[in-house]
């Protein structure tokens, strides 16, 4: 599988929407997710949106500048925000940019 | 003084955002003859992904062209990739290289492509000027191979 391009999940349980985005989150992937991120939050409205990054194949500061988006985005509507199990590709991002201190990061099991 | 390099690979595509997906499988198919670590093949995979975004994004931002990219393997295992396109041009190169300054903001943009480049390579290079075009050279060294002595 050498090119996988981006896709979005979503699970709701109780009040948190989880997106469980798969694929190479880079800048042509992101716009995609962007969009049915939003889409999904202003139809659901949930108090809680929580952004699964385990199947993130790839990710560079494109996909960090999506997640920080929906960072953003989520603080405007006062929905509390959550990334959960980034793969490695996605931690070393996260890392690299020191945005570990921004982000809420939660490993596990719900 | 030129080095000589031991083998070199040169793709030229248009400016479509697919294709950053393809430019990182090529570089990683060419750096992987090397046999790098699962961090050196990543780093340099998301350092072509963030130089070539830039010329889609910000090069081509109201037009359309072609980008090249050119992979050297020089001696001790040492990679020079080369990113070039005839897009708008950089005005001020030292700004735009600063963390988080982007001239795109509207659309996410987090402004750390050069910074992640910096990050994950061993030098970046970049020249450019209004209406002629950019060319980003990124070097990285790859860390000596480590042979497992074997025991009787």
């Amino acid at each position: 599988m050498l090119h996988k391009t981006a896709d979005v999940k979503f699970t709701k349980e109780s009040s948190t929407l989880t997106a469980h985005i798969e694929g190479e989150i880079d800048h042509h992937g992101a716009a995609t997710v962007r969009r049915l991120i939003d889409t999904e939050i202003a139809e659901t409205l949930p108090e809680t949106l929580c952004l699964d990054l385990s199947g993130v194949r790839f990710m560079d500061s494109s996909g960090l500048g999506l997640i920080l988006g929906r960072y953003n985005n989520a603080a405007k509507f006062g929905i509390s925000f959550t990334v959960k199990d980034p793969s490695p590709s996605a931690k070393r991002i996260i890392s690299a940019a020191g945005a570990e201190r921004i982000i809420k990061i939660v490993y596990g099991e719900n | 003084m030129k080095i000589k390099s031991e083998n070199e690979l040169s793709v030229t595509f248009p400016s479509l955002s697919s294709n950053e997906g393809i430019a990182r499988a090529v570089a990683g198919i060419f750096v992987s003859q090397q046999n790098p670590t699962i961090d050196e093949l990543a780093d340099i995979k998301c350092a072509v992904s963030e130089a070539v975004t830039n010329s889609i994004v910000h090069g081509y931002k109201n037009s359309f062209g072609d980008i090249q990219m050119t992979i050297k393997l020089l001696p001790e295992r040492t990679f020079k990739i080369e990113i070039k396109d005839k897009g708008i041009g950089i005005p001020d190169i030292a700004a735009a290289m600063e963390p988080l300054f982007t001239t795109d903001a509207e659309n996410e943009r987090s402004g750390l492509g050069f910074s992640i480049m910096e990050s994950f390579m061993d030098t970046v290079s970049v020249r450019s000027s209004p209406g002629k075009g950019c060319r980003v050279v990124m070097v990285k060294k790859l860390s000596p191979i480590r042979r497992t002595p074997i025991h009787n």
